[in-house]
């Protein structure tokens, strides 16, 4: 059984089974309050499924997602795993919502074209994107590029040189997310980044020599 | 009844700070700091701060639990398990550094199954001196000095009544350190700095101005502070010695500006203590590891007659030790955890020491 926690978008929390059954799954869409929410959400899902203390690992959303937020999920993941004793799986915010517009596709044979791009806000202007090309034998979205940044005015340009058809998203499902780390486990692969996917040195101006106050 | 064991968690600055206490007793105070992160911008960064909370976390607790096993004469590290409690800084603070803080103490709580106690950091630097073993007096007067926070208290109790009775109305003293060490050409952080400039100079060489000391000003700002025209009187005394063509004397000017800003902390701490007929004070916060500060606090609250406190540094800058602490106390006093509610509050007023608590609703 495995912990999903995700707040590079909204915050999402979720228990799923290591077949991939939803468990319970809790949500919220705000942008902001990562912080105020996550702590009831939690023991939400877990008092939801009776036998939560039996998780195995905790999948941590490592984003690209706006900084503030991302990291509370970050920290909530590995605190949680920290308390129960159990490994910390992180896993790439886009890959999650790759896995589920991916197995949507699947499900509905909407699309012909199997490369796309996940594409989700980064502010100042640019939005974050990664390009996947299907499914490998593991189960796991192939992602081809990213994720990386783009200016908001040219990733439309950016993407048709990819050859990936867009795929805004706005939410990204915890439960997916466990189930990235789920298959990715069950592979024995590491797939996430041991850190947070910023994409962006902090954005500091070193200071410069003091000014004058005299004129 | 057994005393609480406590785990705390301090994020509001520039400190990861983890603690672990018995009650009344300290088992560890592990902190790492990105103080050097933050040398270059010759002050604290609040991303570059936030990022680095985020990754020190997890091995600060290991190491808190690591040193609170051999503290208490166990095998191996403590189980948190044993826990009794999680305790977090909800503000004030940066908000960006605290929030890293509480997601993590909040899914720890959650994690283990254990009440979550959500306080005050400037009310946590106050109970910081319950671990230092003698018992603290109430009321009394504290001061609290940092690169984050100016504040002059009135605590009549740690856990129920604490009055801002003032702070700064601009830069924090321990900030003012590290802007005029930079007008000096000192490096980061400015008060250790200014302190080793000083200590050939003349304090009485140049009368720079001391803030929010006026006759006019004591109506409305008796025990507030005001640092940054002293920082602006320091650059233009600079400005006008260089304009003459004259060398600049470093230590004088180190001097002196440390006068004024010691100056006005001692002065405004004991007329305090003297208008509420306090006899004691206590100090908190990282300025306190200023020497000329402890020394000019002592000598004149002798001669006035007041008994000063001064926790061990360890524990007067920003720590874990000094969270677990104050929920200690509150969960010793009978006090309901907080609700999972609470967010960070990055200017929560010193009123509130602990935050959604149960009994007054979910206030968050
Ligand atoms: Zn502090």
């Amino acid at each position: 059984m495995i912990l999903g926690i995700d707040t590079s978008l909204g915050t999402s929390v979720a228990i799923i089974d290591d077949d991939g059954v939803i468990r319970a799954q809790a949500d919220s869409t705000d942008p902001l309050g990562h912080a105020e929410v996550v702590g009831t959400l939690l023991q939400q899902v877990c008092a939801e499924v009776p036998e939560s203390d039996e998780l195995t690992c905790v999948a941590a959303g490592m984003g690209p997602g706006l900084f503030t937020g991302l990291r509370i999920g970050i920290a909530a993941a590995r605190a949680f795993a920290l308390g129960r004793g159990i490994p910390v799986v992180s896993v790439v915010s886009h890959d999650a919502i790759a896995l589920e517009t991916l197995l949507h596709d699947a499900l509905t044979q909407t699309t012909d074209a199997t490369r796309f791009a996940v594409v989700t806000d980064a502010r100042r202007r640019e939005d974050a994107y990664s390009v996947y090309d299907g499914l490998d034998d593991d189960g796991l979205p192939v992602r081809v590029t990213g994720p990386a940044l783009a200016p908001r005015d040219e990733i439309d340009e950016v993407l048709a040189g990819l050859g990936a058809r867009r795929h805004d998203a706005r939410t990204a499902s915890a439960a997916m997310l466990a189930l990235v780390a789920a298959r990715a486990r069950a592979a024995g692969r590491e797939i996430g980044p041991r850190d947070a996917l910023y994409l962006r040195s902090p954005d500091v101006a070193v200071p410069s020599a003091p000014k004058r106050v005299a004129s | 009844m057994r005393e609480p064991l406590v785990l705390g968690i301090e994020t509001s600055c520039d400190e990861t700070g983890i603690g672990i206490v018995r009650g009344r007793t300290l088992l560890s105070n592990t902190i790492s700091s990105s103080m050097e992160q933050h040398a270059r911008y010759g002050g604290v960064i609040p991303e570059v701060a936030a990022r680095a909370h985020l990754e020190a976390l997890q091995p600060a607790i290991e190491t808190a639990l690591a040193e609170a096993g051999s503290a208490l004469g166990l095998d191996g590290p403590l189980p948190l398990a044993d826990l009794d409690a999680v305790a977090v800084t909800s503000g004030p603070g940066l908000a960006g550094a605290l929030m890293v803080g509480v997601g993590a103490a909040k899914a720890l709580a959650v994690s283990l199954g254990t009440p979550l106690y959500a306080v005050n950091h400037l009310v946590g630097h106050i109970a910081a001196d319950v671990l230092t073993g003698d018992r603290i007096e109430y009321p009394t007067v504290a001061l609290l000095v940092s690169g984050g926070h100016t504040s002059l208290l009135l605590v009549r109790d740690l856990t129920t009544d604490v009055e801002l009775l003032g702070e700064t109305m601009d830069d924090a003293a321990g900030e003012a350190f590290d802007k005029v060490a930079r007008i000096l050409g000192l490096p980061y952080p400015g008060g250790p700095e200014i302190d080793r400039a000083a200590a050939s100079g003349d304090a009485t060489a140049i009368r720079f101005p001391r803030g929010l000391s006026r006759a006019s000003d004591m109506a409305a700002h008796r025990y507030d502070f005001s640092f940054s025209g002293l920082k602006t009187a320091v650059a233009r005394w600079i400005e006008q010695r260089e304009a003459a063509g004259e060398p600049v004397p470093v230590a004088d000017v180190a001097a002196s500006f440390r006068d004024a800003v010691v100056d006005v902390l001692v002065t405004k701490a004991l007329d305090a203590c003297a208008r509420f007929g306090v006899p004691r004070l206590l100090l908190g916060g990282g300025v306190i590891a200023n020497r000329r500060l402890r020394e000019v606090a002592l000598e004149r609250a002798a001669a006035a007659g007041v008994a000063v406190r001064i926790p061990p540094l360890s524990l007067c800058t920003d720590n874990g030790a000094m969270i677990a602490a104050l929920a200690a106390q509150l969960i010793t006093s009978g006090r309901a955890p907080s609700t999972l509610a609470f967010g960070a509050d990055s200017t929560l007023p010193v009123t509130e020491i602990q935050v959604a608590g149960q009994d007054a609703g979910a206030a968050a």
